[in-house]
């Protein structure tokens, strides 16, 4: 185990390392470094005057050592617009898009498993058959189009709950959080709703498809046989059984609703990175873009990390698989 | 391919002398849904086609347009014009619009498919037919590429490339070329240890001729499945960055860009310069998937009776 461990690890470290390259290259290569890290309304003296500072008159490899000493070392550049550093920027807004993943996840658990259980104890029924249209058009309508779709329904013809923003909020430990208010609780609805529709067609498949195989075992049959109530079996003995495939799956989107919430953040003026990044690529503001990059890159590797390690846990065909290869 | 025929119609059950594609083009019409989807499909490729001939204004022609005639509801009359969709700020025809709109989307669509198919199905095939550490390097690669979401990859791509329709196609081609990758190689690994691959080797045929008559005509039916799906996943991802302001440039609007103009005016109650064009999106995401379902089933052997 601990070889796997150390292992993954150093692939982890591998690939964030080719990700730093990929993402150096992209901007300092690709593009002219000088129009990226210099703000463009800067006179020419301050321009030669921050070309000599940065290095950016020396060999390409000194460069990459001088930006990845600088990333390591927190400094991932100052945004144009803000005149803040990048990283304290993003880190401000972090909460926000934690809050709406984090509620778009739990949306699509509380609506998505019952669902799932309902298509899969009565898959020829209407409602059965219903649950698993709408989870298809979940998977094929995209998400921007259903959140402004949600927003003419909801804001401007019933005028039920707010379009934009994110309300009141109020500190808890330390972050400001908009679920602890009413009004907040009011806006965080529709876009963790609208972020959660893919998700929640995702839960819908896979508790269907469980619930289906789990009925036909035999310890839901003797369940049955000892005189337990339909709902204890389906509550505990049903429930218990299709949480496994359903509960690693999330766990591996998590990122995946971090990377979506870019869509829904612009949609709802939601202000978390995703509408950060959005705003800066229209600013022009390019060293927070670098910086939104190598954060959600990094993030990505170490919930990837994360996962491999317990799911090697749960399943050991994994880690002795990877041994062997 | 070179089996005896015998053999081939003990195994799939063919009727003497019917044509392969005759076999495909019947088995695909067993489900009517597919069929809609492949009508409605070919029915907004002819419109995308030939919007020029068919809209009843050019939304380009400033000639053609009048301001005043902004954003009026649909089944407006003004002057000769009827605007069966409304019109947006501009005062362009909705319906007009989406048209030329659906030209861009699915060309963009159409074309960093092909050249994402192209390129993926090529190093695809050169790792599963040489192995060893060139396969190793291009499946790391491709692995590495996929265990990020599509929409960070194109997000990173853009960010560096930067706008404009020819940007747009290759961080598509970026996004896609990875899937098109796995896909052949599980299906050329299979193929290649199969007796006809020995055949041709014995032969003494030179490796390109194996890899492209031999290989590569036996593993075509999967990628044309993923070929189709992708083709709606990418024209759904570049709405979803025009929208988003970073992907097709004004000049030359998409579906999802023209969405975007009418999300200015939605909040005051105008919904048809957004509603309509998500309509047109979502018709065209959804009749293509019904296409790919279809192809799936009828091209998987294993489910051939």
């Amino acid at each position: 185990m601990l070889a796997f461990t150390v292992r993954r690890l150093l692939q982890s470290v591998i690939v964030l390392f080719v990700m730093s390259i990929i993402v150096f290259l992209g901007i300092y290569a690709i593009g002219n470094p000088v129009d990226i890290l210099i703000n463009p309304e800067a006179d020419i003296a301050e321009q030669e005057a921050t070309i000599r500072r940065l290095g950016l008159d020396k060999p390409v490899w000194t460069q990459y050592f001088t930006f990845l000493t600088n990333v390591l070392q927190g400094d991932l550049g100052t945004s144009f617009v803000h005149n803040e550093p990048a990283l304290l920027i993003i880190l401000e807004r972090l909460p926000a898009t934690m809050e709406l993943a984090v509620g778009a996840v739990g949306l699509a658990i509380i609506i998505g498993i019952p669902a799932g259980i309902i298509a899969g104890l009565y898959p020829d029924s209407i409602i059965g058959r219903g649950i698993m249209a709408g989870s298809i058009l979940g998977f094929s309508l995209p998400t921007f189009w259903v959140g402004l779709m949600l927003i003419m329904l909801f804001s401007v013809m019933l005028g039920w709950l707010p379009a934009s923003g994110r309300g009141d909020t109020v500190g808890f430990l330390g972050v400001q959080v908009s679920f602890l208010t009413w009004d907040g609780l009011t806006h965080i609805f529709l876009p963790a709703f609208n972020l959660a529709l893919f998700k929640m067609s995702l839960v819908i498949r896979l508790a269907r498809a469980g619930t289906r195989e789990v009925m036909l075992q035999d310890y839901i049959k003797f369940a049955r046989a000892k005189g337990l109530s339909n709902v204890r079996v389906i509550g505990v003995h049903v429930l218990k059984n299709i949480l496994i495939p359903v509960v690693t799956v999330l766990g591996l989107e998590l990122g995946s609703v971090i990377a979506f919430a870019v869509v829904t953040e612009t949609v709802f003026a939601w202000p978390g990175i995703g509408k950060l990044l959005i705003d800066s690529i229209g600013n022009l503001d390019r060293p927070l873009v670098v910086a939104y990059l190598l954060m959600t890159v990094t993030m990505f590797i170490i919930i990837n990390f994360v996962v491999d390690i317990l799911y090697s846990l749960l399943d050991p065909r994994v880690r002795l698989g990877d041994m062997k290869a | 391919m070179n089996m005896p025929d015998s053999i081939l119609e003990e195994k799939t059950g063919v009727v003497e002398g019917q044509p392969p594609w005759r076999r495909f083009a019947s088995d695909f019409c067993e489900s009517r849904l597919a069929v809609a989807g492949l009508t409605i499909f070919v029915l907004i490729a002819l419109s995308a086609i030939f919007a020029p001939w068919i809209t009843p204004q050019d939304p380009y022609d400033l000639m053609q347009i009048d301001i005043l005639d902004g954003r009026l509801p649909p089944g407006s009359v003004s002057g000769e014009m009827t605007y069966l969709l409304g019109t947006d700020d501009q005062g362009r025809d909705m319906l007009s619009g989406i048209f030329y709109g659906l030209r861009t989307s699915l060309s963009v669509g159409a074309a960093s498919t092909l050249i994402a198919l192209f390129l993926g199905g090529s190093v695809g095939l050169i790792a599963a037919y040489f192995g060893g550490r060139v396969d190793t390097i291009i499946m790391r690669v491709a692995d590495l590429q996929l265990s990020f979401p599509a929409i960070l990859i194109a997000l990173i791509l853009v960010s560096i490339l930067g706008q404009g329709v020819d940007k747009i196609i290759i961080a598509l081609v970026g996004v896609q070329w990875a899937y098109y990758a796995r896909t052949i190689r599980g299906t050329a690994l299979v193929e290649r240890r199969r007796e006809y691959i020995e055949a041709a080797t014995c032969l003494a045929l030179s490796h390109r001729r194996i890899v492209f008559r031999h290989l590569l005509p036996n593993c075509t039916p999967p990628l044309i499945v993923v070929g189709t799906v992708q083709v709606a996943h990418a024209i759904a991802l570049e709405a979803t960055l025009s929208f988003l302001g970073i992907g097709i440039p004004i000049t030359e609007p998409s579906l999802g860009l023209l969405i975007k103009n009418g999300f200015d005016y939605m909040l005051s109650g105008d919904y048809w310069i957004s509603f309509y064009p998500g309509i047109a999106l979502l018709i065209t995401i959804v009749s293509i998937n019904l296409v790919g379902d279809q192809l799936r089933d009828v091209l998987n052997p294993r489910l051939q009776r």
